[in-house]
């Protein structure tokens, strides 16, 4: 057991990390480089202040007319993509490992708050679940992969959780864990996943061409 | 709200000849060839990012009418129709049936406007009106496209205009109108070829064809607002472009140039532009574009913006404001794709005395359901289109009952589309162009 434990922290994390890293960087060359050989039009109706005039809207929570319109899934969104960033950055025994391997450590967030968090990303991964089989609109256009991202996700919160709580079997799930979010970290910037990178990047455009070419809202 | 009462009109499924025909010719060759030659040649970037980016999450489905008026089925959704089409295409690598791409012209060309109401409703802004262009180019290079709009495209690319309108029978129309409008405003000209005016003045093809008497109109205004303007007597008087809607972006290009090299030769400051929203679009957004030029080579003034600088200089003078509550219905075009908004409430207010609000309204209002090229593609599609914008129906219904008589629509398609809306919901009122308006209330000579 220790053994598996020390690889898939060791190495194992090494790997994923590097992927994590490397692939985010890969898939934005790519995509300028693309955009500079076959669509260098884009950068001309770019517009720093309205590319932020959209992003800042987007990232408000009931800041556009959609997030107004759908109060509980503004909600859920919000607290779910939040929760899904912060806790893993700030949670206190994730620091305490940067530090005993890298000296480095920063704020944490108190344990309760971290265990808040995670269930809350548990429940918005239930809520997606649940719409995307009982929303006509949303069911028509899942397919298979949805509900793999939509696991890939789940799962290191619903093993840290288990895993803090120390129900049963600590170690399988400490293990568990951490091979799921090393595996969530592969994904992103290969899945749809990266939509964390590319969002801020179309809504960046659209924001540009609504205000500079159709002087009106994106939001 | 009542519910707008429906004529029982039979479903005719009528068959559409382009696609037929141009269906029967293809190779599932052919279409593999075609499809990812345009995926790879014209696209890049862009494309991939929202089709990598799409999260699946339905967000944008409420944005659209067609989804709203029929029942919420999600096949009618803005991701939905992009999943019937282009996700396909890509997922089989262009290895798709001549059926198919039948079916996806058909869902391309006639069940999405363009609008671009849905990508104000994405969290990541995807471009869902371009996703949907891009299956219309597709269609196009196959020769598959609705008959009646292909036959618009026909027509620009033979005349430079979009109605068949023959070299001599623009200059004779604009003529005639000269002289019958010569007996109201004594002196009045339609200046021809008038090199270094201030203004060219440029319609779309439906105006000398059908209806003359906007023509008329137009000259009365700027006739009587001291306007310098002159209208050209040849080939780029037309600034209307339904090869942009079939994803013919060569024609587009030669239809484009000509106009803008036409104000270019009369050596004029600007160009004016009738009321219309698609030629819009096409002048000012898109074909420009495609010339490679990032902003029109000329200035463009929609007509509403012109109204707007002449009513606030009181350039025009007004006997008194027009009476019936009117209410403003928004074309995608010049108000989600040109910001017109704020000035065409001024024209409505400076014009009318009471102007009621539909809801949604600016930026954000329903589509017509008839831009994009949809009405073009003519009567088999008609009661699909207007089936699909119940919510227009009661948008309108809504304003009616609160007052509204009269619905102004700054938008050639957008008239003929709201005329037909009106028509199967039984909505007794009128539609009028600000320039009706603006005719009907200013100060003629006695
Ligand atoms: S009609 Fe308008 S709202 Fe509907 S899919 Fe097309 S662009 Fe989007
Ligand atoms: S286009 Fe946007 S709103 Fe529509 S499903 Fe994709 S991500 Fe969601
Ligand atoms: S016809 Fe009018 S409302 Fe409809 S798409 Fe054009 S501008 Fe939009």
């Amino acid at each position: 057991m220790h053994d598996i434990y020390s690889f898939v922290s060791g190495p194992l994390a090494w790997v994923a990390f590097i992927a994590f890293f490397a692939g985010i960087m890969y898939r934005l060359i790519d995509m300028i480089v693309q955009v500079i050989k076959k669509e260098p039009f884009i950068f001309t109706y770019m517009s720093l202040k309205y590319s932020l005039r959209s992003i800042i809207h987007w990232i408000t929570p009931f800041g556009t007319l959609n997030w107004r319109r759908n109060p509980i899934l503004t909600i859920v969104t919000f607290a779910f993509h939040i929760s899904l960033i912060l806790s893993p950055i700030f949670l206190l025994s994730h620091v305490t490992l940067w530090d005993e391997a890298w000296n480095i450590s920063w704020w944490t967030l108190p344990d309760g708050v971290a265990d808040i968090m995670a269930l809350i990303v548990i429940a918005g991964s239930l809520f997606f679940l649940i719409r995307r089989l009982t929303q006509r609109e949303v069911k028509f256009v899942t397919s298979t992969s949805d509900y793999v991202i939509l696991a890939i996700v789940a799962a290191p919160f619903v093993t840290g959780f288990l895993a803090y709580h120390q129900f049963f079997g600590y170690p399988i799930f400490v293990i568990l864990h951490i091979l799921a979010g090393e595996i969530m970290l592969v994904a992103i910037p290969f899945t749809r996943l990266s939509h964390m990178i590319f969002s801020l990047f179309t809504r960046a455009y659209m924001g540009s061409e609504f205000g500079v070419i159709r002087k009106s809202k994106d939001y | 709200m009542a519910e707008p009462a429906k004529k029982q009109e039979q479903e005719v499924k009528m068959t559409d000849e382009g696609l037929e025909v141009g269906a029967s010719r293809l190779t599932e060759d052919k279409i593999e060839k075609v499809i990812n030659q345009v995926l790879k040649a014209e696209t890049g970037a862009r494309l991939k990012t929202y089709v990598d980016t799409c999260v699946h999450c339905g967000l944008c489905s409420e944005a659209c009418h067609f989804y709203m008026s029929n029942d919420k089925d999600p096949k009618w959704s803005p991701v939905g129709k992009v999943k019937q089409t282009i996700w396909e295409m890509i997922n089989k690598k262009g290895k798709v049936t001549p059926e198919f791409i039948k079916r996806a012209s058909e869902i391309a060309s006639t069940e999405c406007n363009l609008c671009r109401r849905c990508l104000q409703f994405c969290p990541f802004g995807i471009d869902i009106a371009y996703l949907i262009a891009t299956v219309r180019r597709i269609c196009h290079k196959l020769g598959v496209t609705p008959r009646y709009i292909q036959d618009t495209a026909h027509s620009h690319s033979v005349t430079m205009n979009q109605m068949w309108v023959k070299g001599d029978e623009w200059p004779d129309t604009l003529q005639w109108q000269e002289e019958e409008a010569r007996g109201e405003f004594p002196g009045l000209r339609i200046p021809l070829e008038k090199e270094g005016a201030d203004v060219m003045y440029s319609v779309i093809a439906p105006e000398p064809k059908f209806q003359a008497q906007l023509i008329y109109q137009a000259a009365a205004i700027m006739n009587v607002a001291g306007v310098d303007w002159t209208m050209p007597a040849d080939m780029g008087w037309d600034n209307s472009d339904m090869a942009m809607f079939t994803g013919d972006n060569e024609i587009m290009g030669r239809v484009k140039r000509a106009h803008f090299e036409t104000a270019a030769r009369l050596r004029v400051k600007r160009i004016v532009m009738g009321e219309c929203g698609h030629a819009f679009r096409s002048v000012y957004d898109t074909g420009n574009r495609w010339l490679g030029w990032s902003r029109p080579a000329i200035p463009i003034v929609h007509a509403i913006d012109f109204y707007y600088e002449l009513l606030r200089d009181n350039k025009i003078p007004i006997k008194e404001k027009f009476k019936d509550p009117v209410t403003l219905h928004d074309p995608c075009n010049v108000i989600r794709g040109g910001g017109l908004m704020e000035k065409s409430r001024f024209v409505a207010n400076a014009l009318c005395e009471t102007v009621v609000e539909m809801h949604p309204n600016r930026e954000y209002n329903y589509c017509c359901a008839a831009g994009g090229g949809v009405i073009n593609c003519g009567p088999p599609y008609k009661l699909k289109r207007v089936k699909g914008n119940r919510v227009k129906a009661e948008q309108l219904m809504d304003a009616r009952a609160r007052g509204a008589k009269v619905i102004i629509s700054p938008c050639h398609n957008c008239h003929s589309g709201l005329k037909d809306i009106k028509n199967y919901y039984d909505i007794h009122m009128d539609i009028k162009f600000f320039g009706d308006i603006i005719y009907k209330i200013m100060e003629k000579p006695e």
